[in-house]
C-alpha cells in the first residue's frame, strides 16, 4: 500500500545574485559596527604587528582603534588642521601622518606629542610613508614635489619635483628601500628609485589617481582614478595588464586581502567590489550607506573597516568559523552520549533479524488536511501569515494541488469579509509574479465568480478589489511595451545578422524526384 | 490457502502465501465469467463461461473433473449448500445475442461419472435480472435469493415459491441516483446489504413482509459502491469503489469503519476466505490485493498493469532489457518480456492520485531512454486545452545503488505547446548529454546536461541549450542519425537537418503535399538513408548524401520503426481497416518479409526487442528475427510479437509434453506411475524429453513431480531422502563403466571420488541447468562432462525406481 504523497512543492531558482564560495566567504562577517568620527575618513591603516591596531584618520585627529574595541585606545590631536594619511612603521612603533597645513608629524605610538616634524613643503601633504629601511619617510604633497626625509635627525633627503599636479597617493616599497611610486592628479604614476634624481618610470593612468597599491610581490602595480582600476605590470616596464572598470563613480581606496587572493576597491558611488586577482572579475560586492574614501582589511580578514564621506566608520568582524562552533558543541554534549554509550556499543551481528521500526510520515500542516480532505482547512492553513510572507510558493502549489483536485471552488467558497480579503491581499502581492501567474489567475476568476455577488457590500474587499484592478492593468501595459522592445529587437537583430544561406532552398520542387543535375549543386554537404 | 481467479478462458489458481500462479485451469473456450467453490466440496470449484459449459475443476492440482454442457451463454454462477446439486446461473432470455433481458435459472446437475455431461433440467427462478453477477445473491443458508434490477430489489423465498419487489424512486432529493450497483446477504441473518450508484449502502430488514420492510442507509463512497461483502461470520462488511479504499463497517456498529486506503486502481470485486481469514480485492489495473482480516495487505498479485490507454511508445529500457509503458496512473512500468512478470512502477508524477471520475489528472504522454540507459526522459501532461495546459520535463538519472531511475530536473512547462516528440542521441560510449523536444508551439529544443555553475547545487542538471524554429511551422517528429551528426527534425511537409554540434541548418528537403508524420534514419551500412512516412500515404527515402529522393512509395504508413541492431526497418501500414507489417532494408526497393492483414486497426506502438543471444538464421522470411524481437500493441491492447518457425516447433513440442501428460493422468499416482513406466519402457523418449526446453529450474520431471505433488500423498521425508542423496551421488561400485574409460580419465575420477562434497556440488549443477541449454552447449563439454551428463541421465530416475518397487 502506498503512503499518502505530500504535495510537491516546487523549488524556484534563486533570481537575482548567485551564491558562490565567494560571496559566502565574503558574506560571512557580523553586522558593521558603525562610529561616528569627526569628520570624513580620509585613512585607515592597519598596524602590521600584533595586536594589529589601526590608525582612522579622520579631520583633525587621528584615533587609534584595537582590533575588537569601539572606543579609540589613543586619539593624536595635535594637528592645526585636517591631518591625511596616519600610517605605521612595519614595526608598529611609530606613526607618520601629514596635515592640511604642510607639517608631516611623526609620532611614537605611546606617546601623544610628535617626535619630529618635518617642515618643507608648501601644500598640504597628503600622502606619508615609511620606507622599508624604517629610517626614512616618504611624502608627497599639493604643491607637486615628493620628498624623502630622514627620520633620526628630520632633514630633507631628496625632493623630486616631476609631477605637474597634486600628488594624492604613493607607496613606497617593501623590498627595496629605494623604491616608491607615487600618483598624481596630472594622470601619471612615477616610479622613483632614491639613488637617482629622477623617476626611472612613468605610466599614464589617464585620470587623477586617487590610490595606489603594490602587489606582496611588488611585481604588479594597481592604480585607482576616476572610474578605472588600472593594473601594471612593473616587470615588463610599466604595461597595462587589465583595465578594470566595475564603478560608476571615481574610485577613491584599493586593498588586498591578506592572501592576495582578492582586490577590494571603495568608490564614491557607495560599493567596495571584490575581485579574483587571476581573472579580474568582480566576485563580490558591499555595499555603504554613503561615499567611500577609505578601507583596509585586518590581517587573515578578520574584519572590514571602512570609512566614509559622512564621517562614519563602518568595522565589520569576521563570524567565528563553523569548526569552531562544531568543537564547542561537541564539548557540551558529551556527558549525555556517555549515557547512552551502552546502547551503541551493540553492533547487529551478521545473522540477526533486525526488526525496523515503522517509519511514520511526518507530514505538513496542510498535507494533512488534505489527505483528509479538508480543503478549505487546508487552503486555511496555506494562507496562514508566516507562509504567505515568506514561502508564497507553498502557498501556490496547495492552490494547484486543490485546483488539480477540482476542489479549489469548494475551498475559496463560504469565506468572511477577513478571509476574503486574506485571500486578495495575498493575491495582490504574488499574481503578477511569473512563476505563479498560471496559478493565481484561475484562482482570482474563481474568486470573481463567487463574490461578484457581494461587491459593493464591503468596503476593504471593494478596496482591494479595486487594487487588483489596477494592479492587472499596469501588468498589461508592462507586457505591452515588453512585446514592444521585444519586436523592435527583432527587427534590429534581423537587419543586422548576415542572412545564411541555405544550399537547398526550402521548398522546391528539386527535391523531389531524383533529378540529377540536382546534385551537382550542392556537394558541400558531403562534409556533414 | 488457494486464491481462484477468472482470467480470460481460464481459471488461475495462485497460493496467497507466495503469490505464485500455481496452475491455469484451461478448458473454457470463451471468456469465463463466474467462478465459486463448490459449497459440497471445498476442494473444487465450478466455473462458467460464456461458452456454455460450467466445469468442475479439482483446482488444488489443477485437474478438470466434469463438464456440464448447458448450451446457453451463462453469465453468472450462483450455489448455496441448502441446494445440493443444482447450481443456479444466469442466462440470456432469449437465444439471440443481442437480447437485453436475462433470467436467473436453476441447473439440476445430473450425478454420473462422466466427463462431459448434458444438464437438461433447467427451471427458471427469476426472470428479468441483471447479467452483473454481482447483483444477484443468496440469502441465509440458502432460504432465499435476492437480485437487483436498476431500481428494484426483488426477493424469491425458496419455501414459499413467492418473490417479494420492493421499488426505489429514481432520484432522491439530493440528486444522487439510487440505481443499485451490487448486493450480498448477510449469512446468519435477515439482512440484505445493497450498494448504489451514488456510494450509500442500505440494509434492508424485514422483507418478508411486501409492505412492513425497514431499510438503514450507510454513506461514506462518494461515486458507486462496486462491491459488498459480508464476512463468513456476518461481522463486518467490506464495500469497495472507485475511490479504491476498502471500507470494513462493523456490523450493527456501522460507525465503526476501518479503511484501507490506497490500494491502486478501482476495486472492482471483493471476496473474503471461507474461513474469513484473508480478504483479497481484485482492481481495475490488473491487480489483485491480498488482505489479512486486521486490514493490512498482505500480498499483492500483479500483472501487465492496464492503463485507460497507452500514451508512451513502447520502449525497451536498455539495462534491464525490460518493457517499458504506461502503468498505472502517472506510473511508468517496468516489465520484464523473459519472465512474464512485472518488475516495477516508477512513480513519474508524484503525487497522490485523487481516484474521481470525470477529474483531469497528470498523465505521462512521452518517455525516452538515452543509449546507456542513464537517463530517462518523460514528459506529463495534465488539462490538453491550449491555455490551460500544464506541462512537465522531467529527467531521471539512473542510480547505480538504488538500482531505479532518480529525479534530476524537473522543467515545468518547457514549451508552451504540447510535446509532439522526444529523443536522445545515440551515443555508444561516455554520457549522453543532449536531449531534443519538438512541440506544437512551432520549436523544438535542445537541452543540455551542464555542471553546476555554483556551488549550492548537488550535481549536474539539464538546462535549454538550443531553439530552433522552421518558419513558424509545427515540428511533428525529430529523429537522430546513427553517429549522433545529424538531427532530422521533420517541420509539417518539411524535413529539416541540422548539425547538433554547432546548430547549424544543413539542408531541408521535402516531398509535398502531406506533412511528416514519422521519420527514421537508416542504421549501419544504410545510415545514409532517412526515411519519412507523409499524412498523404508516402513513404519516402531520401539520400544525405547526394540530398536527393532515392526511391518513394506509397503507402499509409501509421509506424516506422528502425532495428537498432540491423540495417532492417518494420513499417505498419494501414490498408482497408487492418494494419500490413512490411520489413526491409532502406538500400533494397524489395521487402525482407511482409504479412498482409496482421490485425484490424491501426498499430501505433511497436519495439524491437534485442535478443540475448542471436539466433543463426534458419530460413529467409524469418532472417529479420536474429537479431531483435518485434513487439506490437494493437488497438485492443493485445502485445503480440513474431517467433521464427525454430522456435514455434519448440513452443509446441514443450506443450505437447504437457498435453501427453494430461491424457493419462487422473490423479497424481496415475500420473506418476504411468509417467514412469513409460519412461522406463521408453529411455529414448526420455532423452528427447531432457533436450528440450522447460522453463523450470529442475530439469528431472520425476524431481518436478516430487516437488508438485500434495505432501499427504507422499511416503515420510526421512523415507525418500536418503535415495534421494544416493540418487545423486555417483556410486564407486561401478567397475564395468569406469574400466571402458581411458586411464587419464580414471585418474580425474578418482581425484574427484576424493573430495566428496566438492563433486556433488559439481554434479548437481547440470542437473539444474536447464537442459534446452545444455543441449545447445553440448559441442562446448569436455569429454569428461559429456560423460558425467550421461551418467546423470541413467541415474536420474533410479531412486525413483527404489521407491517404486
Amino acid at each position: 500500500m502506498a503512503s499518502y504523497k505530500p504535495t510537491n512543492i516546487p523549488v524556484y531558482p534563486k533570481l537575482g545574485e548567485k551564491v558562490t564560495e565567494e560571496t559566502l566567504y565574503w558574506k560571512n562577517y557580523k553586522t558593521p559596527i558603525q562610529i561616528k568620527e569627526f569628520g570624513a575618513v580620509s585613512n585607515i591603516h592597519f598596524s602590521p604587528v600584533t595586536p594589529y591596531n589601526f590608525a582612522v584618520t579622520a579631520f583633525t585627529r587621528i584615533h587609534l582603534y584595537g582590533l575588537l574595541s569601539q572606543e579609540p585606545v589613543k586619539t593624536f590631536t595635535r594637528f592645526k588642521d585636517t591631518a591625511y594619511c596616519g600610517r605605521f612603521r612595519s614595526d608598529g612603533q611609530l606613526l607618520v601622518a601629514g596635515c592640511e597645513d604642510s607639517v608631516v608629524r611623526l609620532f611614537d605610538v605611546s606617546g601623544k606629542v610628535a617626535l619630529r616634524m618635518f617642515k618643507g613643503h608648501t601644500k598640504a601633504v597628503h600622502v606619508t610613508d615609511f620606507t622599508s629601511d624604517r629610517y626614512q619617510i616618504l611624502t608627497g604633497s599639493d604643491d607637486y614635489t615628493c620628498c624623502l626625509w630622514d627620520i633620526p635627525n628630520s632633514a630633507q633627503l631628496n625632493t623630486y619635483q616631476e609631477h605637474t599636479d597634486y600628488i594624492r597617493c604613493g607607496v613606497t616599497s617593501q623590498l627595496n628601500r629605494d623604491l616608491f611610486v607615487t600618483g598624481s592628479y596630472d594622470h601619471s604614476l612615477k616610479v622613483f628609485d632614491a639613488r637617482v634624481d629622477k623617476s626611472v618610470m612613468t605610466i599614464n593612468h589617464g585620470h587623477p589617481v586617487e590610490s595606489l597599491l603594490l602587489y606582496p610581490s611588488e611585481g604588479l602595480l594597481v592604480s585607482a582614478g576616476g572610474r578605472y582600476v588600472r593594473v601594471w605590470d612593473l616587470l615588463k616596464g610599466g604595461q597595462p595588464l587589465v583595465s578594470l572598470k566595475n564603478h560608476h563613480k571615481t574610485v577613491t581606496c584599493l586593498a588586498l586581502s591578506s592572501n592576495g587572493q582578492r582586490l577590494l576597491s571603495g568608490s564614491l558611488d557607495r560599493h567596495v567590489k571584490v575581485y579574483n586577482t587571476t581573472s579580474y572579475k568582480v566576485v563580490h560586492n558591499f555595499d555603504y550607506p554613503a561615499a567611500i574614501l577609505s578601507l583596509a582589511l585586518a590581517p587573515e580578514d578578520e574584519s572590514i573597516v571602512v570609512g566614509m564621506t559622512n564621517s562614519i566608520l563602518s568595522i565589520k568582524h569576521r563570524k567565528p568559523s563553523e569548526e569552531a562552533k562544531e568543537t564547542a558543541g561537541h564539548q557540551r554534549r558529551r556527558p549525555s552520549y556517555r549515557v547512552y554509550a551502552h546502547r551503541k556499543s551493540y553492533v547487529p551481528k551478521q545473522d540477526d533479524y533486525l526488526v525496523s521500526k515503522p517509519v511514520r510520515q511526518h507530514l505538513a500542516k496542510y498535507d494533512k488536511q488534505l489527505k483528509k480532505f479538508n480543503v478549505s482547512k487546508a487552503l486555511d492553513t496555506a494562507l496562514e501569515t508566516w507562509i504567505r510572507g515568506r514561502k508564497p510558493e507553498i502557498t501556490v502549489a496547495v492552490i494547484r494541488e486543490l485546483d488539480r483536485r477540482g476542489t479549489l471552488k469548494n475551498a475559496l467558497a463560504g469565506r468572511d469579509e477577513q478571509e476574503l480579503s486574506r485571500l486578495l491581499s495575498f493575491l495582490i502581492a504574488n499574481l503578477v509574479d511569473a512563476r505563479f501567474a498560471p496559478v493565481l489567475i484561475t484562482a482570482a476568476e474563481m474568486i470573481l465568480d463567487i463574490y461578484q455577488s457581494i461587491i459593493g457590500q464591503s468596503p476593504v474587499v471593494d478596496k482591494q478589489l479595486l487594487h487588483l484592478q489596477s494592479l492587472l492593468e499596469r501588468e498589461l501595459d508592462y507586457q505591452k511595451d515588453l512585446l514592444e522592445v521585444l519586436g523592435m529587437l527583432d527587427t534590429m537583430f534581423a537587419s543586422s545578422l548576415p542572412k545564411i544561406e541555405l544550399p537547398c532552398s526550402g521548398i522546391s520542387t528539386s527535391n523531389g524526384l531524383p533529378q540529377g543535375q540536382s546534385t551537382a549543386s550542392r556537394p558541400q554537404i558531403l562534409a556533414a | 490457502m488457494f486464491l481462484l481467479c477468472a482470467s480470460g478462458e481460464s481459471v488461475k489458481v495462485f497460493s496467497t502465501a507466495t503469490e505464485e500462479c500455481l496452475h491455469a485451469l484451461q478448458g473454457h473456450t470463451d471468456l469465463i465469467t463466474g467462478v465459486l467453490l463448490r459449497p459440497s466440496n471445498h476442494l473444487q470449484a465450478y466455473s462458467c463461461s460464456l461458452d456454455g459449459t460450467v466445469r468442475l475443476w479439482d483446482f488444488t492440482d489443477g485437474i478438470l473433473i466434469r463438464t456440464y454442457s448447458i448450451g446457453y451463454p451463462i453469465y453468472g454462477i450462483y450455489a448455496s449448500a441448502k441446494h445440493e446439486g443444482v447450481i443456479f446461473i444466469i442466462t440470456p432470455m432469449h437465444t439471440d445475442t443481442n437480447s437485453e433481458l436475462f433470467q436467473l435459472v436453476a441447473v439440476h446437475l445430473p450425478q454420473c461419472g462422466e466427463q462431459l455431461v448434458e444438464a437438461k433440467e433447467l427451471s427458471a427462478v427469476l426472470s428479468n435480472i441483471s447479467s452483473n453477477p454481482a447483483a444477484s445473491a443468496f440469502g441465509r443458508e440458502g432460504q432465499y435469493i435476492v437480485s437487483a434490477k436498476p431500481l428494484q430489489l426483488e426477493v424469491y423465498f425458496f419455501k414459499k415459491h413467492k418473490s417479494y419487489s420492493f421499488f426505489l424512486k429514481k432520484d432522491n432529493q439530493k440528486g444522487g441516483k439510487n440505481t443499485f450497483t451490487c448486493i450480498t446477504c448477510h449469512p446468519t441473518e435477515d439482512c440484505i446489504a445493497s450498494g448504489h450508484e451514488d456510494g450509500k449502502i442500505r440494509l434492508w430488514r424485514n422483507f418478508n413482509h411486501r409492505k412492513e420492510y425497514t431499510y438503514s442507509t450507510l454513506h461514506w463512497h462518494h461515486s458507486a459502491v462496486s462491491s459488498l461483502r459480508f464476512t463468513p461470520e456476518g461481522t463486518n462488511l467490506l464495500s469497495g469503489g472507485v475511490e479504491s479504499v476498502l471500507v470494513q463497517w462493523r456490523y450493527n456498529q456501522e460507525s465503526q469503519r476501518d479503511f484501507l486506503p490506497r490500494l491502486g486502481g478501482a476495486i472492482t470485486h471483493i471476496s473474503v476466505s471461507p474461513d474469513g481469514a484473508l480478504f483479497c480485492t481484485s482492481h481495475s489495473d490488473n491487480k489483485i490485493t491480498i488482505i489479512q482480516s486486521c486490514v493490512k495487505v498482505s500480498a499483492v498479485i500483479q500483472g501487465l498493469v492496464k492503463g485507460d490507454r497507452i500514451r508512451t511508445d513502447l520502449m525497451i529500457e536498455p539495462r534491464s532489457k525490460a518493457l517499458v509503458l504506461n502503468g498505472k496512473p502517472g506510473h511508468l512500468q517496468f516489465y520484464s518480456l523473459q519472465r512474464d512478470k512485472l518488475l516495477y512502477n516508477l512513480d513519474i508524477v508524484q503525487q497522490e492520485y485523487i481516484h474521481e471520475s470525470g477529474l483531469e489528472q497528470f498523465e505521462v504522454v512521452m518517455a525516452a531512454f538515452d543509449a546507456s540507459g542513464s537517463w530517462l526522459a518523460t514528459v506529463e501532461e495534465r488539462k490538453q486545452k491550449a491555455p490551460e495546459l500544464e506541462l512537465n520535463l522531467k529527467l531521471w538519472a539512473f542510480d547505480d545503488q538504488k538500482q531505479s531511475f532518480v529525479l534530476n530536473t524537473t522543467i515545468s512547462a518547457p514549451h508552451e505547446g504540447r510535446i509532439t516528440a522526444l529523443c536522445f542521441p545515440h551515443v555508444s560510449d561516455g554520457q549522453t548529454t543532449m536531449l531534443v523536444s519538438t512541440s506544437r508551439d512551432g520549436h523544438f529544443k535542445a537541452w543540455q546536461l551542464a555542471a553546476p555553475a555554483h556551488t549550492e547545487d548537488e550535481g549536474p542538471s539539464w538546462s535549454c541549450d538550443f531553439l530552433g524554429a522552421y518558419h513558424s511551422l509545427v515540428p511533428e517528429c525529430c529523429c537522430f542519425s546513427a553517429d549522433s551528426s545529424l538531427l532530422a527534425v521533420g517541420f509539417q511537409e518539411v524535413v529539416t537537418v541540422w548539425t547538433p554540434a554547432s546548430w547549424e541548418l544543413l539542408t531541408t528537403l521535402s516531398q509535398p503535399p502531406g506533412a511528416v508524420r514519422d521519420l527514421c534514419f537508416g542504421r549501419l551500412s544504410c545510415s545514409k538513408y532517412l526515411l519519412g512516412a507523409t499524412t498523404s500515404r508516402l513513404l519516402c527515402c531520401w539520400n544525405l548524401l547526394t540530398c536527393s529522393l532515392e526511391w518513394v512509395t506509397s503507402m499509409d504508413v501509421s509506424l516506422l520503426l528502425a532495428d537498432p541492431l540491423s540495417e532492417n526497418m518494420a513499417a505498419f501500414c494501414f490498408e482497408a481497416g487492418s494494419t500490413d507489417l512490411f520489413v526491409f532494408k532502406p538500400g533494397e526497393p524489395r521487402p525482407l518479409f511482409s504479412h498482409k492483414a496482421l490485425c484490424s486497426g491501426r498499430v501505433t506502438h511497436a519495439v524491437f526487442v534485442p535478443r540475448e543471444v542471436m539466433l543463426e538464421s534458419c530460413d529467409e522470411a524469418s532472417q529479420w528475427l536474429n537479431c531483435s524481437h518485434l513487439y506490437f500493441l494493437t488497438q485492443s491492447m493485445d502485445l503480440l510479437t513474431f517467433i521464427t518457425k525454430a522456435e514455434e516447433d519448440k513452443l509446441t513440442a514443450s506443450s505437447k509434453q504437457l498435453v501427453v501428460s494430461d491424457d493419462v493422468a487422473m490423479t497424481p499416482f496415475h500420473l506418476l506411475l504411468g509417467k514412469h513406466r513409460d519412461q522406463l519402457e521408453n529411455p529414448q523418449a526420455e532423452s528427447r524429453l531432457s533436450v528440450e526446453p522447460i522453463r523450470q529450474p529442475s530439469s528431472s520431471a520425476g524431481i518436478n513431480e516430487l516437488l508438485q505433488m500434495p505432501a499427504h500423498v507422499l511416503p515420510s521425508a526421512s523415507f525418500l531422502c536418503s535415495m534421494f542423496v544416493q540418487s545423486l551421488l555417483i556410486s564407486v561400485n561401478k567397475p564395468s563403466e569406469q574400466n571402458k574409460e581411458k586411464e587419464e580419465e580414471m585418474e580425474s575420477e578418482k581425484e574427484e571420488e576424493d573430495s566428496d562434497g566438492e563433486m556433488e556440488s559439481r554434479i548437481s549443477r547440470p542437473e539444474h541447468m536447464p537442459s534446452g541449454e545444455s543441449g545447445c552447449a553440448a559441442p562446448a563439454l569436455t569429454k569428461e562432462e559429456v560423460r558425467e551428463l550421461r551418467r546423470l541421465k541413467k541415474l536420474d530416475h533410479s531412486w525413483m525406481k527404489g521407491l517404486l518397487d
